[in-house]
């Protein structure tokens, strides 16, 4: 028996109120039955979150450029007046060797087991972790992305294929997937680049998968049509169409993704693969400063480590909710 | 004790087993499902193949690496093991079916079978994934239901920004964070090291507790979030404010009527976030040095033991596809749009 | 021997029907006043809103979308949630003040002396959980009665609202019935407990036309049987015409004309009611007729005009109802409510149909059904 659809998505109630003097708030007097109520939904410029976390990615980038020229040690130098016990596996505690308090002067942060100044093994970390996500995101939204521009625009058979090869990608896990692929590349390139293929490489899929979904949804629009009744070739107007479109989208994506393969840069050089151990990196410093840690010796070395990595962390996500918050960008099933 | 974990392992085995052959058998009924049943077998192939080339792609001879100081005499065996001398698919071919028997090559480095030490250490991580999604899920549902009802409160900022800080943190911070302030000042912990259930049920959990949680906070945050969002929607829907009409109480409303029609994101999530927590148990066995396959697959690494490489890699690949598969099939049996035209029907 | 579980207070029949009160109306509602705070501003949703209602009598209440009916059932049931919502003015149950009753007061009330059937039985029954058991939770938490003896109830109650294979539906799910049953048992959930007081709030809107005299022949066959006082709020003038002893027309948050049914239908006094009478498509008239529609919406109600609120689509307006909101007074036949300067039927109210329609001014709309105006220019021209 055909019914009568209800009225428009909401509760007879959000409807009423919404044709009497509400369009966007109509969730705030919606019956909820047992909630207290929804905030009404407030737009304000950048907020303080935001502004944080540009100045803290933007002060790490420019930190990590000119590294060099900054007035900090060397991160290979290593200084006794701040290193924090003479031997290794010591269980000496602070005072047997080195300065107590972590903000020794003329090195901020402290020194590790080394003796190395550890703002300035952070600051060249930042290097090294930056490049990575960047790099490694970079690579895997021109790869990535290509290809599920490539698979929502033409579908059909191009599609599965990509979408199988996407796939197959996906069926290892990423991290089990980075370790073989250090493994194959160890040796054969820099430490650098074997981190940027490898998380590269693991970074095509995901991001294929949504470049594919964005294109999908955006080559369905008249716009589209439209300039293939005036002539227009593909390739023309995926560049020139759809692309523009897909790309906001992306962006805020390609935030999360540099976290993320930040985060797990770090992981790998926590593993200790063979990945060198004198190339300053915020993983290195976390696993250098292990021992101190499960000794009972002190946590500021790991806590310097992870600090860097959360905040970096936190800030790319943050902004991240942000670009997507702005551009207004619906989330394409994927 | 021994007999209780082989029958637990056997137990396990029989339902993964019966679990995706029956899905598979229902989804086989359909065209679709017969079309995911060969793609299933294609990516299973491919990943094998990706696995066993590893001996290859990685760089030196592939029996010189794993026995660096051996000499040409001692290597000949070895090569022949391997297989090293017969054309590349046909080492292909006789790898992929010793794998499928149980033969997972040796490791060199300690002349044993990869199988015996594969044996312990797939417990060990199973247990791991499983007390982390477990833990995780406990936590996340309480915690997701009292902020979305009491969505804008104090209670619920704090929740939220507290789960958006723990997603930005990576599990092994969370381990480095709990080894020093639990295990090493409180003492309520060990710091590393496993104890079989077998052998002290006490002591495995204590030992398990710490992993189990660096590995659970992350993944609470985003279920927790997850579930949130999609109580408060369901908390608008219109048989909640009917259930109130009839004089429920709160607690009855939220635990008896929202909870279900909500928990189904949560649950596509916690199956979907598998390869997650995977990933991240290799590096928490790695923290708290638990004998799992992660780990194992790590020292394999390290010591450049590629045979043994290939067989990690294969194995947590091929036990991933499958577990996703079958989480597929499950889902299509499930799907309330499918219900409901059987219902119909 | 049933007893009411968690009402401590009402365990005695004296208590649960204390004499006093039976002489009273069931429910007075008096002056009572909806507003939601939001970020455009405070929408008065309903405004001043009075009636009463005795047992076993049905109101109506009409109004179109936007007019404050749902939200006035809702506020008078106590539904609403807590933020963001004003009211005031006093509304009695029983004799007994529960305007400003908490929740934990109210939901000895919800269920078991009031309840309510909603609009949409599909969103307003929950789909994951059987039928029987939605009937069945009501039953055991205010009635102190076994689980076996729950579940004859409710398959007595689904027979008695007129569902076959009782037993067999209890099992279902909702998605399994059809809306006509679907709504069946939601009438069977609201009953459940013997309530004295029943609001319907759009009962048949989401139903197919043929089901929905049957719903409506079915609440009045429950009503007559338990005695029950019911308020059906409905946009459809034809829903309440047979079938209810008052109606309460609302427009913009008020009541604009009250009546006993028959009074209002021979009788109407505010241009309102008589062009929402007159839109009913008739099934005398000739195909092709023209269907007479109100021209204009209804008004914002953030901040709600000085006059009366219908004044930029009435065909009676004139300057004074643009400034001056006409009071609710009472004609001369008793019982007789409405708020009109020049109500329908009244020299007055003719002089000013006639100078309109001489004037050409847009919102006059005739029987002839020869509307044009939209809301804008006309509420602009009258300020």
């Amino acid at each position: 028996m055909p019914e009568q659809p209800p009225e428009s998505g909401g509760t007879a109630l959000a409807d009423e109120v919404e044709r009497t003097g509400l369009v966007a708030d109509a969730v705030t007097v919606e019956i909820a039955g047992v909630t207290a109520g929804v905030e009404p939904a407030r737009k304000r410029r950048l907020g303080i979150g935001a502004w944080l976390a540009i100045v803290w990615l933007v002060g790490l980038i420019l930190a990590a450029i000119v590294a060099p020229i900054l007035p900090i040690a060397g991160p290979n130098e290593t200084f006794t007046s701040i290193q924090r016990a003479q031997a290794p596996f010591s269980t000496i505690n602070e005072t047997g060797g080195g300065t107590t308090t972590p903000f020794a002067e003329g090195h901020l942060l402290g020194g590790d087991r080394n003796g190395h100044d550890l703002l300035s093994r952070a600051v060249y970390g930042a290097r090294n972790s930056l490049i990575v996500g960047f790099g490694a995101i970079g690579f895997g939204i021109i790869a990535g992305g290509l290809l599920g521009l490539v698979a929502g625009f033409y579908r059909g058979k191009i599609d599965t294929v990509i979408v199988g090869f996407l796939d197959i990608m996906l069926a290892i896990p990423a991290l089990v997937l980075a370790l073989s692929l250090t493994a194959v590349l160890r040796g054969r390139v820099g430490d650098l680049w074997i981190l940027v293929i490898a998380l590269g490489i693991i970074s095509v899929p995901i991001l294929g998968r949504i470049t594919r979904a964005n294109t999908l949804v955006w080559s369905e629009r008249e716009f589209v049509t439209a300039a293939r009744a005036q002539g227009a070739k593909n390739w023309r107007i995926m560049t020139r169409e759809v692309l523009p479109n897909v790309l906001p989208a992306m962006f805020s994506i390609a935030l999360l993704g540099v976290a993320v393969v930040i985060a797990a840069e770090a992981a790998l050089r926590l593993l200790g693969i063979g990945l060198s151990i004198t190339d300053p990196s915020w993983g290195g410093i976390i696993n250098d400063g292990r021992d101190f840690l499960t000794q009972g010796i002190t946590a500021h070395v790991v806590f310097v480590g992870s600090a860097f990595i959360f905040l970096t962390i936190l800030s790319l996500n943050y902004l991240a909710d942000v670009v997507r918050a702005r551009f207004d960008v619906r989330e394409a099933a994927i | 004790m021994d007999v209780v974990r082989t029958i637990l392992g056997f137990l396990l085995i029989l339902v993964v087993v019966v679990g995706v052959l029956g899905v598979l058998a229902l989804a086989v009924g359909t065209r679709a499902g017969r079309k995911k049943l060969l793609q299933l077998v294609v990516v299973l192939l491919v990943v094998t193949f990706f696995s066993f080339s590893l001996i290859h792609l990685t760089p030196g001879d592939p029996a010189r690496t794993q026995k660096p100081f051996a000499t040409e005499e001692q290597l000949r065996p070895i090569r022949d093991e391997i297989g090293l001398n017969d054309p590349f698919l046909v080492q292909y071919k006789d790898w992929l079916v010793n794998f499928v028997q149980g033969d997972f090559g040796r490791d060199y480095s300690t002349n044993l079978p990869v199988k015996d030490a594969i044996g312990k250490q797939l417990g060990v991580s199973l247990q791991l994934i499983f007390y982390a999604q477990f833990l995780a899920l406990l936590i996340a549902i309480p915690l997701g239901v009292v902020a979305a009802y009491r969505a804008g409160t104090w209670f619920d900022k704090v929740a939220n920004a507290g789960a958006f800080g723990a997603i930005a943190v990576p599990p092994f911070v969370f381990a480095f964070v709990f080894i020093f302030y639990l295990a090493v000042q409180a003492g309520w912990f060990p710091t590393q090291q496993y104890v079989a259930f077998g052998t002290d049920p006490a002591e495995h959990f204590k030992h398990m507790f710490l992993p189990a949680l660096s590995l659970a906070i992350g993944q609470i945050a985003i279920y927790m979030r997850l579930l949130r969002s999609d109580m408060i929607q369901t908390l608008q829907e219109d048989f909640i404010t009917m259930a109130k009409a009839k004089g429920l109480t709160n607690s009855r409303i939220l635990w008896r009527h929202a909870l279900r029609p909500s928990s189904f994101t949560l649950l596509t999530a916690a199956a979907l976030n598998f390869g997650a927590l995977i990933g991240g148990a290799v590096v928490i066995e790695f923290v708290f040095q638990l004998p799992g396959m992660g780990l194992g697959l790590i020292q394999a690494v390290s010591t450049r033991q590629y045979s043994a490489v290939q067989a990690y890699v294969a194995l947590i690949a091929v036990a991933f596809v499958l577990f996703n598969a079958f989480v597929d099939g499950l889902y299509s049996v499930l799907d309330p749009r499918i219900r409901h035209a059987r219902a119909a029907a | 021997m049933i007893r009411w579980r968690r009402h401590e207070r009402a365990d005695t029949t004296a208590e649960r029907f204390p004499t006093e009160t039976l002489e009273g109306p069931l429910l007075e509602v008096r002056d009572v006043k909806t507003h939601f705070r939001t970020s455009r501003g405070v929408v008065h949703a309903v405004d001043d809103v009075s009636f009463s209602l005795d047992r076993g009598r049905t109101l109506g209440v009409v109004g179109e979308s936007g007019s404050g009916k749902t939200v006035l059932s809702r506020s008078v049931m106590g539904l609403l949630p807590k933020k963001h919502v004003i009211r005031e003015g006093s509304i009695k149950f029983e004799g007994r003040e529960i305007g400003n009753a908490g929740t934990d007061e109210m939901r000895h009330i919800w269920g078991s002396q009031m309840a309510m059937i909603f609009q949409d039985p599909m969103t307003s029954l929950n789909p994951v959980m059987k039928v029987g058991k939605q009937i069945t939770e009501s039953l055991l938490y205010h009635l102190d009665i076994s689980r076996t003896y729950a579940a004859e109830l409710a398959e007595a109650l689904l027979t008695s609202v007129g569902i076959p294979e009782p037993k067999r539906r209890l099992n279902e799910y909702p998605h399994q019935l059809s809306g006509g049953l679907r709504q069946r048992v939601m009438i069977a959930i609201a009953l459940a407990c013997g309530p004295k007081l029943l609001f319907a709030d759009e009962p048949t809107t989401a139903l197919d036309v043929t089901v929905q005299a049957q719903i409506l022949d079915l609440l009045q066959e429950q009503q007559r049987e338990r005695f029950m006082a019911m308020i059906l709020v409905t946009h459809d003038l034809g829903v309440v015409a047979g079938r209810t002893d008052e109606i309460a027309v609302m427009y913009a948050g008020k009541i604009v004309e009250k009546a006993p049914t028959s009074v209002l239908f021979r009788n109407m006094k505010m241009p309102y009611t008589e062009a929402l009478v007159h839109s009913i498509p008739k099934l005398a008239d000739k195909s092709h007729t023209r269907l007479n529609v109100i021209p204009g919406r209804p008004p914002q109600l953030v901040n709600p005009p000085v006059g009366c609120r219908f004044a930029p689509r009435c065909p009676h307006a004139q300057e004074k109802c643009v400034h001056e909101e006409p009071p609710l007074r009472e004609s001369d036949v008793p019982g007789h409510l409405f708020a009109c300067w020049f109500p329908v039927g009244t020299p007055e109210g003719n002089e000013a149909l006639a100078r309109n329609r001489a004037a050409g001014v847009p919102a006059a709309v005739g029987r002839d059904g020869a509307a044009t105006a939209s809301m804008g220019s006309s509420a602009a021209e009258l300020g």
